[in-house]
């Protein structure tokens, strides 16, 4: 079954080590806190996904069974479009 | 805060006699006596709220029913949780309505008890209203004396912003930190020691009290047809007379408005709480109910309105707001303790008319970062109150990218802001 990247913000330091083992996966924000840019693992990366699981110092991130039907999105983000599309006319 | 008690739209929870119900001889002769509910009827009274289309009013806005079924497959006794929490500063209504009607609170509370099977009801306070709470006591007292129920305890716990939501109640319940807590998956219920825990907002009992003794069909007679019944509303920001009105779900936002008594023209009026959405005043025809105001990316959340009138800033307000919710994160998570200082820091700059260029897309760039980057919807909440400001002020944005402060930005805040407190050091 296919895997999920989970990370869990209230416990990461941030020092960012995973996004330097798994750049395919995690890149880093403004603030150096990984942000999960894949989220379902893809067969190639699953060793690497493993391995960075596994070396967070925090234990903040973790391999989850993928939700079965249509992955859900976030009620909010159908605002942000809008005014992203209202800052591009501007 | 207060009723605004003689500009009452309709009155099912708050209204009757001296606009109160407080104790329980006023209660019992004002609705009669509240059905007495145990397993057996759990059924009927999960399909009763579920025609009756009744949703949380404590911000998500789900359909109330809904978190039953999670519980009801347990098998240990579950404990009801009344959420009165209340961190919203711009939120009055809950412990309003625990004020004038607490047994109706108490009444819906011990039907979903009864129902569940549970072995005790959490009422669950701020620590900071020690006259509700000696209220309280004094209404379950009352209780003692002519019904044998679920045992009600009331708790204490730190008042804050986040307070209210469901991991964090939970988790001051176990006399932890009331911090927000990632939950992976929300299917799962919450729990409390080994026992299940099933949180409610206090408005939502109230009218699950209400359906008990009246039943599906008169609860929809009135409302919006996707979320029937009424609802309470905290009005605050530039008008003569904020308070708490009841209203019918799918009142146009003017007439609502308009009870509050604006003192000015408003520009626009900020829904749902801090993590909600402005409206710009051209949208005020629009009905207050989910449907309507979804189109427009607004929610009912808390059921909050703040006006601000035309003299105001609406990008200094929003600065102010978030800087607030920046001060009220929990400070678990990166992007939320430095995501939203930072959307307040770009906001000011905006706001004082002293942006650089490239100010607007960095925000936007920040908007993303923080969106749905916490363990908690805390700072999805900023995010949304700051893409709708970004909307709803696009003129007054454009006017200051120009370099132009408006006037406003200098004016004293139409919110209400508590003191910014510094959670992180008590937290340690
Ligand atoms: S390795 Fe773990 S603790 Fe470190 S930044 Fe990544 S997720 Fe956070
Ligand atoms: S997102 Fe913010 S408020 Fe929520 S748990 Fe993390 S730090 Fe706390």
């Amino acid at each position: 079954m296919a895997e999920v990247l989970k990370w869990n913000p209230a416990i990461c330091d941030g020092f960012g080590y995973c996004a330097e083992m798994l750049p395919e996966m995690i890149g880093l924000d403004e603030w150096g806190f990984p942000m999960v840019k894949v989220h379902e693992v893809p067969e190639t990366l699953l060793a690497a996904a493993r391995q960075a699981v596994k070396f967070c110092p925090r234990r903040a991130l973790a391999l989850v069974p993928a939700p079965v039907g249509t992955p859900r999105r976030r009620s909010v983000k159908g605002a942000g479009q809008r005014a992203a599309a209202g800052s591009a006319r501007r | 805060m207060t009723i605004v008690e003689e500009r009452q739209l309709v009155a099912r929870l708050l209204g009757g006699e001296q606009g109160a119900t407080q104790s329980l001889a006023e209660h019992l002769r004002r609705f009669g006596p509240a059905p007495s509910i145990d397993r057996r009827h759990a059924e009927v009274l999960a399909g009763e709220v579920e025609r009756a289309g009744l949703t949380g009013r404590g911000g998500a806005g789900f359909p109330a029913f809904r978190k039953w079924s999670t519980i009801a497959s347990s098998r240990r006794r579950p404990i009801v949780a009344v959420n009165a929490m209340e961190g919203e500063p711009a939120s009055a209504k809950d412990q309003l309505l625990l004020a004038y009607a607490p047994h109706l609170v108490l009444d819906g509370a011990e039907a979903v008890a009864g129902a569940l099977g549970a072995s005790a009801i959490a009422l669950c306070l701020p620590d900071d209203r020690p006259g509700l709470v000696a209220h309280l006591e004094e209404r379950l007292a009352e209780r003692a004396r002519t019904r044998s129920a679920v045992p009600v305890e009331i708790y204490q716990l730190p008042a804050r912003y986040v307070a209210g939501e469901e991991t964090a109640l939970v988790s001051a319940l176990e006399g932890g930190s009331s911090l927000p807590a990632f939950r992976a998956d929300k299917t799962v219920p919450l729990r409390l020691g080994r026992a299940t825990v099933l949180v409610h907002n206090t408005e939502t009992l109230a009218h699950v009290a209400l359906i008990a003794r009246y039943g599906a069909v008169w609860f929809r007679g009135v409302g919006d047809p996707e979320a029937p019944g009424t609802c309470l509303v905290s009005l605050s920001g530039d008008l003569a007379a904020p308070g708490v009105v009841e209203v019918e779900t799918g009142t146009p936002l003017r007439r609502i408005l308009e009870a509050g008594r604006p003192n000015e023209p408003v520009q626009a009026v900020l829904l749902g709480g801090y993590g909600g959405s402005w409206l710009p005043e051209s949208a005020l025809e629009t009905p207050y109910a989910p449907g309507p105001l979804r189109r427009l990316g607004a929610v009912m959340g808390a059921g909050v309105l703040v006006a601000v009138s035309t003299s105001g800033c609406g990008i200094r307000e929003t600065e102010r707001v978030v800087r607030y919710l920046a001060s009220e994160s929990a400070g678990q998570c990166g992007p939320c303790l430095f995501g939203l200082p930072a959307l307040a820091e770009d906001l000011g700059r905006l706001a004082s008319g002293k942006a650089d260029r490239g100010l607007v897309e960095r925000l936007e760039r920040r908007l993303g970062e923080v969106d749905g980057r916490g363990a908690c919807r805390h700072p999805d909440g900023a995010v949304r109150l700051v893409r709708s400001a970004l909307i709803t002020f696009a003129p007054d944005v454009s006017a200051h990218l120009r370099g132009a402060p408006c006037a406003g930005a200098h004016r004293p805040t139409a919110m209400v802001l508590p003191p910014v407190a510094d959670w992180r050091r008590q937290v340690g």
